[in-house]
Parts: C-alpha cells; sequence; structure tokens
C-alpha cells in the first residue's frame, strides 16, 4: 500500500518533468504557443504558495487571511534589492526570504504575546496585509501606486528566462521542496508538536511544548516560503504594485487552494490548486458562450464560492480525503 | 519532593484556593480528595503552572517553581492530567502518546518504541492506530494517563483518572498506578472514587472551600469529623457518631 503511494508520487514527478516537453516544445508551435506550459506553471507556484499557508494554517492550525503579506515582502524586498540597488535578484532572494521570515516572526510575536488565536489571529494577518499595501502605495522607496518595473533582460543568470519552460522547472522544484517540507512535518518532532498545538494547546503546554515559540517557528517558516514565491513572480511578470504584491485574493487562493485539496494534508495545495485552475478555466470559457455576459470574472468567483461550501460541508478535510480512508496514510515501523 | 506553602489563587471575588500547603515525599501515593468545587483541580492547575497563584510558594525537587510555565515544569519532570479530558482528537493514539514521548528524544524511531512501552503499560496497546476523538470515556482517561507518562515524569499530578470508569475498568487502573511508582513515579492524585484512594494512597490532603482542613493516613482521614462533616454537611459527624449507620 505504502509502496503503491511512493509509485504513484513518483510517475506523478515524471509525468510533471516531462510535461512541458510533450505540451511545450514543438507541439506549442502548432497549439495555443505557451499556454500548457505558463497553465502547468500557475498550478504549481499556486500549489507552493498554498502550501505556505497549509505549514501554518494546515499544520499547526494557525489559519492567516493576510498570507499575501509575505508574499509581498518577499516581492518587493527583491525587487528593490535589484531595481534600486542593482542587486542581481538570485542573490536579492535570499533576502526577501529572510524578509518573509522577520515579518512571519514580528507578526507571530506580537499576536501571541497579545494572546490573539483562531478568528482573531487570522483577522490580524489580514490587517497587517492591508497596512502593508497602504504603506507599499505611499512610501518612496517602492514607487507608490505607480508599482515597480523590472527591465526586461532574459539570461537566467539575471532570473529571466527567455522560454516559459524555465519557470515551470523552477515552479515545479519549489512546489516539490514544499511537499517535502510538508511531509518532513509529518514525520519530525517540530511537526509533531504543531499538530499538538493545532489540536489543543492546553494539552499541548502541560506536555511541556512551548507553545508560543513553535508557533513563532511556524510562521517564520511559512512566510519565508511564501516571500520565496514572491520574488519568482516578481521575476517571471517583471512588474509588481501594491494590489498584485498585497492584494486580499492571493491570500484567498493560497487559503482556498489548502481548504479544498485538504487543509493539514501534504498533497492538499496541489490537489486543490490544479482543481481550481481547470474549475477557474472552465467557467471562464464557459462564462464567454453565455450571451450578455461581458466579463466572466465574477461568475468564476461565485463558483469558486459554491465549491468552497460544498467541500466544507461535504468534505471539511479537503479533496484528499476521499482517496485515504481515515485520513491518514498506514503507518509501517 | 514537592512542597506546597500558603497557595492562593483567586478568580475575582471567588478565592478557588486558600493558603493550601501540602508536601509530597519523593516515592509515595498521595490523595488529594474534597468535596465539588472545593479547588482541587485549581490547586493542580497552579502547581503546574497552569494558573498564576495570588500568594504562595511552590517548590518541586528543591527549586522555587513558582509562576513558572507548564512547560518549563513539565521538563523538569512534573506533569499534570485534565480532569476533562484533552485527547488532540485529531490524532492517532500512538500519535497522542508520541507528543509526549517527543519531549525527552529528537529520533522518530525512539519516540515511537517510548510511546508503544507507555501505550503497553496502560492498556492502549491494541488501539494504536484509532483517532484519539474515538476512544471510550475509560480510553481517554488512560490516554490521559499514557501522554503523561511519555514525557518520563519524576511526579504525576493525575486528576480524577478515575471518574467514570466501571469498577472493574477501576481496579485495572489502580493496579497500573500502583506499578507506575514501583517504575519510580511520584504520584499525586485527586480522587473522588474512596475506596481507590484508600487502597492506594499512603497519605491524604482534604481540601474544602479551597482550604487544607485534614491531613494524614486514609484510615485517620475516614474517621476525621472534620472530614466527615465537609463532605456531609453540617452536624453529620455527630450524627453519625450519635448513631452509626450500620447499628
Ligand atoms: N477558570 C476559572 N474561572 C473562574 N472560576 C473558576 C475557574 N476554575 C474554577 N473556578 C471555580 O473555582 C472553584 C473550584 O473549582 P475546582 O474545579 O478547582 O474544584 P474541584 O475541587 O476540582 O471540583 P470537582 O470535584 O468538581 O472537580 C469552583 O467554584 C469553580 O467554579
Ligand atoms: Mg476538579
Amino acid at each position: 500500500m505504502r509502496s503503491r503511494f511512493g509509485l504513484l508520487c513518483a510517475a506523478g514527478l515524471v509525468a510533471a518533468l516531462v510535461y512541458p516537453l510533450l505540451f511545450g516544445g514543438p507541439v506549442a508551435l502548432l497549439w495555443r504557443s505557451n499556454y500548457a506550459v505558463n497553465t502547468g506553471f500557475l498550478i504549481l507556484f499556486v500549489a507552493f504558495i498554498g502550501q505556505s499557508w497549509n505549514i501554518a494554517g494546515g499544520f499547526a492550525g494557525q489559519t492567516s487571511f493576510g498570507h499575501v503579506v509575505f508574499f509581498g515582502t518577499g516581492a518587493y524586498v527583491s525587487t528593490i534589492l535589484h531595481v534600486t540597488y542593482g542587486w542581481n535578484p538570485w542573490l536579492a532572494w535570499p533576502l526577501a526570504a529572510a524578509a518573509g521570515a522577520l515579518v512571519g516572526w514580528m507578526i507571530a510575536v506580537l499576536s501571541f504575546r497579545a494572546g490573539l488565536k483562531g478568528s482573531y489571529f487570522a483577522l490580524i494577518t489580514l490587517a497587517f496585509a492591508e497596512v502593508f499595501r497602504i504603506l507599499a502605495n505611499s512610501v518612496p522607496i517602492t514607487r507608490g501606486g505607480l508599482g515597480m518595473l523590472i527591465k526586461a533582460d532574459p539570461r537566467p543568470e539575471n532570473f529571466q528566462f527567455r522560454d516559459a519552460i524555465s519557470f515551470y522547472y523552477l515552479a515545479l522544484a519549489l512546489c516539490v521542496l514544499s511537499i517535502g517540507i510538508a511531509w518532513w512535518l509529518t514525520r519530525s518532532r517540530f511537526g509533531a508538536r504543531l499538530a499538538a498545538i493545532r489540536e489543543n494547546e492546553d494539552a499541548a503546554m502541560a506536555l511541556g511544548i512551548d507553545v508560543f515559540r513553535e508557533k513563532v517557528r511556524v510562521l517564520a517558516l511559512s512566510g519565508a516560503m511564501c516571500a520565496a514565491g514572491g520574488t519568482v513572480y516578481a521575476q517571471k511578470y517583471l512588474y509588481i504594485d501594491p494590489v498584485i504584491a498585497f492584494g486580499v485574493d492571493k491570500s484567498v487562493e493560497m487559503l482556498l487552494v489548502s481548504m479544498v485539496g485538504g487543509a493539514g494534508t501534504i498533497f492538499g495545495p496541489l490537489v486543490g490548486a490544479g482543481v481550481l485552475h481547470i474549475v477557474g478555466e472552465v467557467t471562464r470559457d464557459l462564462g464567454n458562450l453565455v450571451p450578455g455576459v461581458k466579463n466572466a470574472q465574477p461568475l468564476a468567483l461565485i463558483v469558486y464560492g459554491a465549491i468552497l461550501i460544498l467541500i466544507v460541508r461535504y468534505l471539511p478535510d479537503g479533496l484528499t480525503s476521499m482517496f485515504v480512508r481515515r485520513g491518514r496514510a498506514p503507518r509501517n515501523g | 519532593m514537592l512542597e506546597v506553602r500558603g497557595l492562593t489563587k483567586r478568580f475575582g471575588g471567588l478565592t478557588a484556593v486558600d493558603r493550601a500547603s501540602l508536601d509530597v515525599a519523593e516515592g509515595s501515593i498521595v490523595g488529594l480528595i474534597g468535596p465539588n468545587g472545593a479547588g482541587k483541580t485549581t490547586l493542580f492547575a497552579t502547581i503546574a503552572g497552569f494558573h498564576r497563584p495570588d500568594e504562595g510558594k511552590v517548590a518541586f525537587m528543591g527549586r522555587d517553581i513558582t509562576g513558572a510555565r507548564p512547560d518549563r515544569i513539565c521538563e523538569r519532570g512534573m506533569v499534570r492530567t485534565f480532569q476533562i479530558t484533552q485527547p488532540f482528537a485529531k490524532l492517532s493514539v500512538l500519535e497522542n502518546i508520541m507528543v509526549g514521548a517527543w519531549l525527552r528524544t529528537a529520533d522518530r524511531g525512539e519516540a515511537m518504541t517510548r510511546a508503544t512501552d507507555v501505550a503497553r503499560r496502560v492498556g492502549l496497546v491494541d488501539r494504536l492506530d484509532m483517532p484519539a476523538g474515538d476512544l471510550t470515556v475509560a480510553g481517554r482517561k488512560r490516554l490521559e494517563l499514557a501522554r503523561a507518562l511519555a514525557t518520563a515524569p519524576k511526579l504525576l499530578l493525575l486528576d480524577e483518572v478515575m471518574a467514570g470508569l466501571n469498577p472493574t475498568e477501576i481496579s485495572e487502573i489502580v493496579d497500573i498506578i500502583r506499578a507506575i511508582r514501583a517504575d519510580g513515579v511520584t504520584i499525586l492524585l485527586i480522587e473522588h472514587v474512596m475506596q481507590a484512594v484508600m487502597r492506594l494512597a499512603e497519605q491524604v490532603f482534604v481540601l474544602n472551600d479551597g482550604r487544607m482542613i485534614a491531613e494524614g493516613t486514609p484510615a485517620a482521614i475516614a474517621a476525621d469529623p472534620k472530614v466527615v462533616e465537609a463532605y456531609l454537611g453540617h452536624g453529620a459527624a455527630g450524627r453519625m457518631l450519635k448513631d452509626p449507620p450500620h447499628a
């Protein structure tokens, strides 16, 4: 049973590796340019930042409504270092991640010292994201609402690529790495402590867990991952502004893919990202077919909402729980 | 090994624990009894760092731990269980016990071995893969005990681990507690099941209205008019002395 599951993972990884070669190379010329590869990139990228949410919100139970605060921090830190101070973006990347960790640490210390829990903590993260958005809109270093443009100079050493495939593989590597981190959480002492905190803080404390310290750590880890995603996003699209970097919709997206796929599961964010992306595309195409509908975007949101309600009602542990009986993998040794 | 001196805990206007003192000698089993609402659980929680005391001192193994955090106190070797069981409901029984075991090791294999070993000692080994939320009341009580035991404590504070159990289950737990003590763990237990206290404890403290009203051997406590009075109400002791029940 376990080895069959491992085989499935290996097969999925191989499929993900050859996918752009099949659909991105010569086929792309015949078909719709880089559509397939960019779709793959988006799914893997959202799965990655979704996993960063999942590690705090799913594994440790620290639900956030403002995870984009880390994403935007990463995007702005690397972009400012690169554009304004002439840093190489590869070098700016780890600094962006460190800044995300720092913001995670700061939000956690402030919230958890004040004893905020559950929905209060979630709302505080939302407030932080909004404050960061307003700051980015008004301070000179971010160039305010104008946004920041990264000069196109597609060389790999410049963290820019001529082809879509390179970004696809970068997103794949990040996604695999994040799944590796999630897997480690299911087996390590740190992960066990996070699960205990999620289930019952008093009991966790009674059994010797420094609840405050572990919660701060997981927010820093999650913040670093999400911020690393922010840099990738900025380098791929070569433009960021306060709404892209700190807008609430990305927070919702990260939360949604995890919840739909299965919060606190290793593959939840990936499954959720895949399903929601396909649903989004289908509703957009359907919307375009309906006469009189000029903008299909609201339709997609309505469908997302409906899916979330159905999942929460009928599959509270997410789509992945349909495949795993009792919600956990069998244990041997 | 544990010295509590003049401990006071107030909730607003209510004094739940009022200048209570007690001692637990290393290697003993000590009972703490008292009517409902006497403040037993509050006293435990205050000793274990869950409440900051308003007055008084707590010393454990010769060191002052007054006001220390629960996780620090647990690390030092004193662990409490919860009267209202607090399982990690979605985790398996084994994972629950491992949370305790992880305190003393960072190695997964070792944590698992320790947890399985503890599960065997408390009779949960046949339910290791069951989600803790699916356990019966008796199972949950055992799990409380198991998790605490997995932290390798020197002193175990047990809060009514027998409440709600049937007589067979109670005898089983009594045996388990004896075995734990035989392994060198000192035990302080709150219990309503008098028969169990009588069978287990060498020394008993009686709390009433937050105050320690008596201490002594189980036999002496059972004969103490103050204790009978606390349990049965005003004049009960006097009536009983005049008019013994089995006469
Ligand atoms: N967190 C709290 N806030 C306010 N009052 C509390 C709190 N905890 C306990 N109390 C009150 O303190 C008193 C002592 O309660 P406690 O639970 O310690 O008694 P107990 O001896 O354990 O009773 P039982 O035998 O029913 O478990 C009660 O009057 C209770 O209502
Ligand atoms: Mg009680």
